[in-house]
């Protein structure tokens, strides 16, 4: 047992000598003292504790972040669209894309278990579609997204949406490089909604109530709804609409159009930084030819 | 189910660890998952089961330190703790406050031989 820190011998670490001891590791008592405050070292046996502290999405991370340059470098607006099954995300996306597909270019990305019929109604819709059928997966990762980006051109200076799997659980988790996710709940799958699947409606940054034109024909406390989602998440913006009648389409619509210009300043700031240090080469350069020259 | 999508990440990192680092098996994995993380930790256990085998972690033990939610509470500017996402701050009662610690997914080290 270690005399400083009372920790076992089989907790000793990988390096093999007198050490400084200021990795982390845990403990089997109690004690709350501060661990590294004392050089000291610890006999060794055949057991090695390894201490790593890696998240354990760190691989999906890394695929969104290179994926999320990619949008950047191609000043593509990228969102995230989540809910339950049944919500309408299909509806509302086919009534997006109607509208948007002539103001800039537009694309989607399908995700279910099986079927193509979601990319369908996207491309009837008039917009490129790919679908990912997932088989036994319950969400859409960053691999699944880039390599489905190899097959689907990118609407350069305009919006790609995904369309997640419908499930408001899983993916919460995962990162797919996106500007920002969109939580669609619609009326008819009640007001605590927010309150039972947190995590989802914590992770995203608009929430949008679909199917408000069957709300006089529900028991649906709108009021108790809007609070419940600011109860999880005080900053979400959340918008009202119904994909059917198109009523509150505009200011979703519009919305869109806000982060799509926000993400085509980022580019144009992007390549700035990049023209200005190639403009930096340049003249160091253009320095040493002329010198050479004379 | 995204625990064995979890599950099949830490087994992918710690096969590289212990290779990496010229060892040839993981004894226990210590994981710490935050109180509000999206997992449900009995599922997590059974996908380890599950995912573990024929790997460098078959016989693997799975221990899981669980951390303890915490926010920044912008209306008393004092820092909360909190259990849930609907949670109010347990000062004034309100929710305007902004997560600091609870969601992590991490795997802090493993025993090896």
């Amino acid at each position: 047992m270690c005399v400083t820190c009372g920790c076992g011998e089989s907790e000793a670490a990988i390096q093999s000598h007198g050490h400084a001891h200021d990795h982390a590791h845990a403990h089997d008592h109690a004690d709350d003292h501060l661990h590294g405050a004392l050089p000291h070292s610890h006999p060794h046996d055949e057991k090695r504790r390894v201490s790593l502290e890696q998240d354990i999405l760190a691989k999906n991370a890394a695929l969104a972040a290179s994926n999320r340059h990619l949008f950047l470098e191609l000043g593509v607006f990228v969102l995230n669209l989540v809910s339950s099954p049944g919500s309408g995300k299909t509806s509302l996306l086919s009534r997006t894309v109607q509208v948007l597909r002539d103001e800039f270019p537009v694309a989607v990305i399908s995700g279910d278990q099986q079927t193509a019929n979601d990319a369908e109604r996207i491309m009837a819709a008039g917009a490129p579609a790919l679908q990912i059928n997932t088989g036994k997966g319950c969400h859409l990762d960053a691999h699944g997204i880039g390599q489905a980006l190899e097959r689907l051109p990118l609407p350069k200076g305009g919006v790609l949406f995904i369309e997640n799997v419908g499930n408001l659980v899983c993916p919460a988790d995962f990162d797919l490089g996106e500007a920002a996710k969109v939580v669609i709940l619609s009326v008819t799958e009640g007001e605590d909604k927010p309150l039972k699947y947190p995590n989802m409606f914590a992770a995203s940054q608009l929430m949008l109530l679909n199917k408000t034109d069957l709300l006089p024909h529900l028991d649906f406390d709108l009021a108790q709804c809007l609070d419940n989602a600011r109860r999880v998440n005080h900053e979400v913006d959340i918008l009202q609409l119904s994909a059917r009648t198109g009523e509150g389409l505009e200011a979703w619509l519009n919305w869109v159009r806000r982060g799509r210009h926000a993400a085509l300043a980022a580019q144009i700031s992007q390549l700035e930084t990049e023209l200005a240090a190639a403009r930096a080469h340049l003249i160091h350069g253009g320095g040493t030819i002329r010198r050479s020259i004379i | 189910m995204h625990e064995f999508s979890l599950c099949e990440g830490i087994i992918d990192t710690i096969t590289a660890q212990t290779h990496q680092q010229g060892f040839s098996r993981v004894q226990r994995v210590w994981l710490e998952i935050g109180a509000l993380a999206n997992v449900e930790l009995e599922a997590l256990r059974f996908a380890f089961a599950l995912v573990r085998q024929d790997t460098v972690a078959a016989a693997a033990e799975l221990d899981i330190i669980t951390l303890p939610g915490r926010a920044w509470c912008l209306d008393c500017a004092q820092a909360i703790e909190i259990n849930q996402f609907f949670d109010p701050c347990p000062r004034c009662g309100g929710h305007q406050w902004r997560l600091t610690g609870g969601n992590e997914l991490r795997i802090k080290e493993m025993e090896v031989e």
